[in-house]
C-alpha cells in the first residue's frame, strides 16, 4: 500500500462543525472531531442527580466501574472520616456528563449515594 | 481489439506472461485484482464465482499478490470486512453471486452510504426458489437502487478492463462510491476467450493508489467517527450528497473509459452502439446477452433488415442522454433482458428505464420489451431475430407493446402477453 | 479460415472440458478468436459431458450451444453414435476414440441407421493415454488426433497450450506431450 505523505485536500470531505446546507455536512455524516460530545450540554437530560456522602463512602470504586457515561471521577482528595480512617482518594460526580440514571446509587454497597431531585 | 500494450515478458511463478492469452471470466477478474495490487480481499465462495476466490488465494499463496485475504463465514461478513478495510484506506475487493448478493444486501447500502470505494465482481446468477445456479440478471437488477455504480461486461476482456477501470472510478476524489462489475455466470465466468491483460505495472499506472489519507480514513492518530446516527435533521442532506456523487461519477466514468481507449486501444463509454448508423429498429440489451443481439443484427443485415443494437454498459448511473441520442432516429425500440420486476408497469426493469429516458426527453415511438433466458435458459440467435421481427411489426403498426413479451416459455405464445 | 465449431463428447473425469479449453487457448495463441465453454451443469464423474469450442478469424458473438457442429470429438468409445452424430454436418468430421478403423466405424454408424459424416478419424486413445499417463485420461491424446485429422490448429500450438495449462503440475507435461504426439501419428483418417 502506498504510504501517506500528507493528506491531499481531505478537508473537502470534512464539512463544517455547524453546517447549514447539504454541502456543509461531512461526507457520509462522519464525525471528524473526536470527543466533541463534550461540547454539548447534557445535564439538562437529568431529573434526579446523584449525591455522594463522603462520610459513608468506603472507596470501593463500584460507582466508577458501573457508570455508563464515565461521569464518576476519582480525585486526589484526602478525606478522613469520623472513625478516623483516612482515604487518599475521593469519588465525585461530573455533573456535565451525568444523565441521572441512578445506576451508581443502585450499585453502591453502602448506600452512600442518594438520588435527589434536580432543582430548577 | 488491436492493442498498444507492450509485451511485458516476465517470468511469474513459472508462467509465461503473454500479450494475448485464453482465459475464463473468473480468471480475468482475479488477474485484474492482482494487477491493481489489492490490499484486502474477503470473498465467500459461491457458484459460479468460486474460481475468483480460489485464484486470488493462489496469487497470495505463491507471492504474486501481497494482500490480506480474510476468510469469512458468509457474504454479509465479506462485505463488512471490505467496507471496514476500505475505511482504513485499503484498496479492497470482494466477489459474489445470486443468494450471496442477497445475503450481503443490507451491507451494500452501508458501503455506498459510508462512501467507501469497494469494488466487487458479480457473477450474475438466478435467484432461488427454485434453486438455480445458472445465469440471469435477477441478482444484479435487485441491487440497482443500493447506491452502487454498476458496470456490465459483455466478454472476458471487458471483465478485466472494467475491474481495472472500477478502481480508478471508485477511488476518484470526486466519486468515492462502490462499483460492481458483472460477468454473466458461466457464459463469461466459465468461458475461455481471448484476453489481453495490461500487466501489473500498466494496471497500476492506469489505476494508481492515492496517498492514504486523501479521503477520510480510520486512523488511531487522528480519530474520526464513521457511521454515527444520521438524525432526521441531516440524513436527507447526506443522501442528497450521495445523489450528487452518483451524478458526478458520470464525468469520471466517461473520462476513465476514454483514457483507457487512448492508452490501450479499447475505448469504453456508457453505451455501445452496434450498426446503429442507419438502423431502423434497435434492441437495447446488456451483459453477454448483447453478444447474441449483435449476432442477430449481423444476420438480419444480411437479410436486408436495418437492425441495430445498443448495449448498456453502465446501468448506474443510467445513461439517459447517451441512450436518447442513440435511439432518437430509429422507428422502434426494444429491450431484451434476463430479469423480472414482478408486477411492474412492465415486467422488464430495463424497459422501464429506457422508456422513462425517452419519455422524459419528449420522445414517443413504438416500443416493446422482451424477457428470455431466465435461470440459464439458452437464448438462440434465431430467437433474437424473431424478437426483432416482432419489434418491426410494432414499428409498422405504430403501436407499443402493452406488456412485456415472455419469449421461449414452453406452451406460451408471446402474443398472448398482449391480451387483456 | 471460416468459423469452425467443435463439440466434445465425454464422460466426467475424461477431461472433455479441459480439451475444449486447451484447444481454444491454442487457437488464441495463434492470434485467432476462440471461445470454449462446457455444457454447464452439476458435473460429476462418469456422467456424459459436453463441451464446445468455436474458432474464427473474427470476434465471435454467438453465445449459444453448438447444435450443428463441423467436428465432433468423441472421448468415450462407449457413447452411442446417435448421441455424438446429432446435428453433425454431413460435410463434417468425427474424431473418435476407438479400436475400430475409420471404415469399420462408418459401418458401425450405418448399422445404427445413421449416415456417417464425410470424414472419420479414429485413434485408440485409451491405450495411448494409459501407456503414457498410467490412466485412461484421453483428452490430450484426442487433441493430437483432432489436429491430425482437421489441422484446425498447429500441433505446436497444442503442445504449448498443454505446457501452459499444466505449468502448476510440471511432472505431467512430458507424458501428455508424448501421448499427443503418438496419437497424432497413429490417427487414421478416411474421407468419402
Amino acid at each position: 500500500m502506498t504510504e501517506s505523505t500528507e493528506p491531499q485536500g481531505v478537508e473537502r470531505y470534512l464539512g463544517k462543525k455547524y453546517p447549514r446546507t447539504w454541502d456543509e455536512v461531512p461526507i457520509a455524516g462522519i464525525v471528524p472531531w473526536p470527543g466533541n460530545t463534550e461540547e454539548l450540554p447534557k445535564h439538562s437530560w437529568r431529573t434526579i442527580r446523584p449525591v455522594i456522602d463522603q462520610e459513608k463512602c468506603i472507596r470501593c470504586r463500584m460507582c466508577w466501574v458501573y457508570c455508563p457515561d464515565s461521569a464518576i471521577v476519582e480525585v486526589d482528595k484526602e478525606y478522613t472520616n469520623k472513625k478516623g480512617r483516612t482515604f487518599k482518594v475521593s469519588y465525585e460526580v461530573n455533573y456535565d456528563h451525568c444523565k441521572g440514571c441512578g445506576i451508581c446509587a443502585f450499585e453502591c454497597p453502602v448506600n452512600a449515594i442518594q438520588m435527589v431531585p434536580e432543582e430548577r | 481489439m488491436a492493442s498498444a500494450v507492450a509485451v511485458r515478458g516476465k517470468e511469474e511463478a513459472g508462467r509465461r506472461e503473454r500479450r494475448r492469452i485464453g482465459a475464463k471470466g473468473n480468471f480475468a477478474a482475479a488477474m485484474a485484482v492482482r494487477d491493481v495490487d489489492v490490499d484486502v480481499a474477503a470473498i465467500y465462495p459461491i457458484t459460479p464465482q468460486v474460481q475468483i476466490a480460489e485464484k486470488i488465494t493462489e496469487y497470495v499463496a505463491n507471492g504474486e499478490l501481497d494482500a490480506e485475504v480474510v476468510p469469512v463465514e458468509g457474504e454479509h461478513s465479506a462485505m463488512s470486512v471490505v467496507v471496514a478495510a476500505a475505511a482504513t484506506g485499503a484498496r479492497v475487493f470482494t466477489a459474489t453471486s445470486s443468494q450471496g448478493l442477497e445475503y450481503m444486501h443490507e451491507m451494500l447500502y452501508i458501503a455506498s452510504g459510508l462512501r467507501q470505494p469497494v469494488v466487487m465482481a458479480l457473477a450474475t446468477r438466478a435467484l432461488s426458489a427454485p434453486i438455480n445456479i445458472w445465469n440471469d440478471y435477477s441478482d444484479a437488477f435487485g441491487m440497482r437502487d443500493t447506491g452502487w455504480i454498476m458496470i456490465f461486461s459483455e466478454n472476458v476482456q471487458e471483465v478485466y478492463d472494467n475491474i481495472i477501470q472500477a478502481y480508478r472510478i471508485a477511488e476518484h476524489p470526486d466519486v468515492l462510491l462502490p462499483v460492481v462489475v458483472t460477468l454473466d455466470g458461466y457464459i463469461l465466468s466459465h468461458t475461455v476467450e481471448p484476453l489481453e491483460p495490461l500487466g501489473r505495472e500498466e494496471a497500476l499506472r492506469f489505476a494508481p493508489k492515492h496517498p492514504r489519507g486523501y479521503r477520510p480514513v480510520l486512523d488511531p492518530d487522528k480519530p474520526m467517527t464513521f457511521g454515527p446516527v444520521g438524525v432526521p435533521a441531516w440524513y436527507h442532506e447526506i443522501k442528497y450528497q450521495q445523489v450528487r456523487a452518483m451524478r458526478e461519477s458520470r464525468r469520471v466514468i466517461e473520462e476513465t473509459g476514454k483514457l483507457f481507449g487512448k492508452l490501450y486501444g479499447r475505448s469504453y463509454g456508457f453505451i455501445e452502439e452496434y450498426r446503429m448508423d442507419d438502423a431502423e429498429v434497435a434492441m437495447v440489451s446488456l451483459g453477454a446477452t448483447a453478444s447474441l443481439v449483435k449476432a442477430a443484427v449481423d444476420r438480419l443485415r444480411r437479410e436486408g433488415v436495418k437492425a441495430g443494437m445498443v448495449k448498456i454498459r453502465v446501468l448506474r448511473p443510467f445513461p439517459v442522454d447517451e441512450l436518447v441520442k442513440a435511439l432518437e432516429n430509429v422507428e422502434a425500440v426494444g429491450t431484451l433482458n434476463r430479469a423480472i420486476s414482478y408486477g411492474g408497469a412492465f415486467e422488464d426493469p430495463l424497459f422501464m428505464e429506457v422508456a422513462a429516458s425517452l419519455a422524459s426527453r419528449g420522445i414517443l415511438k413504438p416500443m416493446a420489451s422482451f424477457i428470455h433466458g431466465m435461470g440459464g435458459r439458452d437464448i438462440f440467435v434465431r430467437e433474437v431475430m424473431e424478437m426483432y421481427k416482432k419489434l418491426m411489426e410494432h414499428a409498422k403498426a405504430g403501436r407499443s407493446a402493452r406488456r412485456t413479451y415472455f419469449w421461449g416459455v414452453k406452451g406460451h405464445n408471446p402474443d398472448d402477453d398482449q391480451k387483456d | 479460415m471460416p468459423r469452425v465449431e467443435i463439440r466434445f463428447h465425454g464422460r466426467g473425469g475424461q477431461g472433455a472440458v479441459t480439451a475444449a479449453e486447451v484447444l481454444a487457448e491454442a487457437a488464441i495463441d495463434e492470434g485467432k478468436y476462440a471461445m470454449a465453454f462446457p455444457e454447464y451443469g452439476a458435473e460429476r464423474r462418469g456422467a456424459p459431458v459436453l463441451a464446445f469450442t468455436r474458432i474464427d478469424e473474427k470476434p465471435i458473438y454467438e453465445r449459444e450451444p453448438i447444435l450443428e457442429p463441423d467436428i465432433v470429438v468423441v472421448l468415450d468409445s462407449s457413447l452411442e453414435p446417435h448421441i455424438y452424430m446429432k446435428g453433425l454436418k454431413p460435410s463434417g468430421l468425427a474424431v473418435v476414440n476407438t479400436v475400430k478403423t475409420p471404415e469399420q466405424l462408418a459401418e458401425y454408424i450405418r448399422n445404427h441407421g445413421l449416415n456417417p459424416p464425410r470424414c472419420i478419424a479414429t485413434v485408440n486413445a485409451t491405450e495411448i493415454a494409459t501407456k503414457h499417463l498410467g490412466a485412461p485420461i484421453v483428452n490430450t491424446s484426442m487433441l493430437g488426433a483432432l489436429v491430425r485429422a482437421s489441422g484446425v490448429v498447429k500441433l505446436d500450438s497444442i503442445m504449448e497450450a498443454v505446457k501452459d495449462r499444466f505449468s502448476d503440475r510440471p511432472h505431467i507435461i512430458e507424458p501428455n506431450l508424448r501421448a499427443i504426439k503418438e496419437a497424432y501419428e497413429s490417427t487414421e483418417v478416411a474421407c468419402l
